[in-house]
């Protein structure tokens, strides 16, 4: 699979460390009331769908960007790529 | 229809014309006491189970396309029971226990061949590792042995023990574990299940639960709406996606995990081995083609597809542990679905969903755990109450703090 990295380009996957759900990025605050369950949920449990798929790979041997990729899971045909960074300043993974 | 050695000669005298299929093929009945969602190892095995041990209820086995079609046409065959944690060791020694009568029980031949799993070890740290494995193993009434470098070399010469990077150190050998038939054990489960009653519907996919009042009435299948007292709900790979349409998230992700046939060759491999250092397990069919596989793709899939570097990752470690397979060719590659649960161990319980059982969560390992899977499952499902060999894989365990990490690797799956 290549990558369509969005500062270097296509890059073999093979470059990259998977982390899963894109929705990773949103962390539920620690502080709030129900911490407990909201962070057993965001630890453990996955929508897992058959189709596309939003999802976290770190450039972990090339420029060690976080990267949310968006991948069909039933082809791995990827239909696109952003900084995870800029997933986030958007307001999240969703 | 009774399999024997009399009844093979009678046939092969007669031109073979008094077989018949091993199963029905019914229509769906409008209601069932108990439905099994998935017809593969796990779900034939618990119909199997419940007709024979539970009562004469009425079930049925949904499968979305033809018996046995999923996982347990898609693996490397190898039966084992040689686990470390409480939580895990009595359950798969509970397995290999059914599988060894398997054969003489259902009257089918699963072709299960005790022909023993060899684990190398490779540094003093996985010999102690190992140790304490075994002696595991042994207060759960399995067997294992400690090899030394001396008694494996003589078991397996063609080893490389003198790789720089990672030398044969010994090895932990449970001479009960082996390889059986895994299209058998299908056939088997499937037509114990047909002659008690149970109706094995093929080609009919659920496509939703029927929920009342936080109770299950039915499934919504391709071939219309069935009733159902209890819905027990066994599709590894798919379990995500099946419980989804009950409105339930699961620790589980999909993923891809591929194993490989080499050519034909002359018995080469006593049994079972694996390569300690890296993921690397290898076993000789009977027809003579090495059985390998290694470590999953690493992200999520359902494609029932791997990608190369996975197929080079693992016949590097194949290299690695017996230079001689270079000289062989590989004959196919194909992957399956797996459950990758996020501490690498099964599930087997209720759901929030009275009346909605689950069978899911066995990462690379459900086939060896064929036989209690469908024990623990029927019996749950009878009962309400867990098997007493699978009282640990509880659906709320992450959240509890008690997660069954046998390999220690952390909670991400693919790590596991």
């Amino acid at each position: 699979m290549l990558i369509p990295h969005p500062l270097l380009g296509l890059r073999d996957a093979q470059e990259f460390t998977y982390l899963g759900d894109a929705r990773l990025i949103d962390r539920p605050d620690g502080m709030a009331e129900g911490a407990e369950a909201a962070f057993a949920e965001y630890v453990y449990l996955r929508d897992n769908p058959a189709g596309v798929h939003r999802e976290l790979w770190f450039h972990e041997q090339g420029d060690r960007s976080w990267l949310v990729v968006t991948r069909d899971t039933t082809t791995h045909e990827i239909l696109g790529a952003e900084l995870a960074r800029d997933a986030k300043l958007k307001g999240g993974a969703a | 229809m009774h399999f024997s050695g009399l009844r093979v000669i009678r046939e092969a005298l007669t031109g073979h014309k008094g077989w018949k299929p091993l199963w029905r093929n019914p229509e769906p009945q409008p209601a069932y006491d108990y439905i099994i969602v998935g017809g593969g190892g796990h779900g034939l095995a618990t119909a199997y189970y419940l007709a024979k041990t539970f009562g004469r209820a009425r079930i049925a086995v949904l499968e979305k396309s033809w018996l046995g079609s999923g996982n347990i046409g898609r693996n490397t065959t190898i039966i084992r029971s040689n686990y470390l944690l409480p939580g895990n060791e009595p359950f798969y020694e509970f397995s290999m226990k059914l599988w060894e009568g398997l054969e003489q029980e259902f009257n089918f031949n699963a072709m299960v061949s005790q022909r023993g799993i060899l684990n190398l070890c490779h540094t003093d740290a996985q010999r102690d590792a190992f140790r304490r494995r075994g002696n595991a193993m042994l207060l759960a009434g399995a067997d294992a042995e400690l090899l030394d470098p001396q008694q494996v070399r003589a078991m397996a010469p063609f080893l490389n023990f003198d790789n720089a990077r990672f030398p044969i150190k010994g090895g932990l050998l449970q001479r009960r574990a082996g390889t059986a038939r895994h299209d058998g054990v299908a056939w088997g489960y499937a037509r114990g299940a047909d002659m008690r009653g149970v109706d094995l519907i093929q080609n009919c996919e659920v496509t939703g639960f029927r929920i009342d009042g936080g109770r299950i009435s039915g499934v919504e299948t391709t071939r219309g709406y069935i009733a159902a007292g209890k819905v027990g709900v066994a599709v590894a790979g798919s379990s995500g996606r099946v419980m989804a349409m009950a409105g339930m998230r699961l620790p589980i992700e999909s993923h891809v995990l591929q194993a490989f046939v080499s050519e034909g060759l002359k018995p080469t491999i006593p049994g079972v081995i694996t390569f300690g250092a890296g993921h690397f397990y290898v076993s000789q069919s009977d027809k003579g083609g090495l059985v390998f596989g290694g470590d999953i793709d690493g992200y999520n899939s359902y494609a029932q597809r791997g990608n190369l570097p996975v197929i080079e990752d693992v016949t590097e470690g194949g290299m690695a542990l017996m230079p001689m397979i270079g000289r062989a060719r590989l004959l196919r590659v194909w992957g399956g679905i797996m459950d990758m649960s996020m501490d690498g161990s099964p599930i087997i319980d209720r759901t929030p969903v009275e009346g909605l059982y689950l069978n899911a969560g066995w990462c690379y390992g459900g086939f060896k755990a064929t036989p209690a899977s469908g024990y623990a499952f029927a019996h749950l499902l009878a009962t309400d109450r867990p098997h007493e060999t699978a009282g640990a894989y509880r659906l709320d365990r992450f959240a509890r703090g008690y997660v069954i990490d046998e390999k220690g690797v952390g909670a991400q799956p693919n790590l596991h």
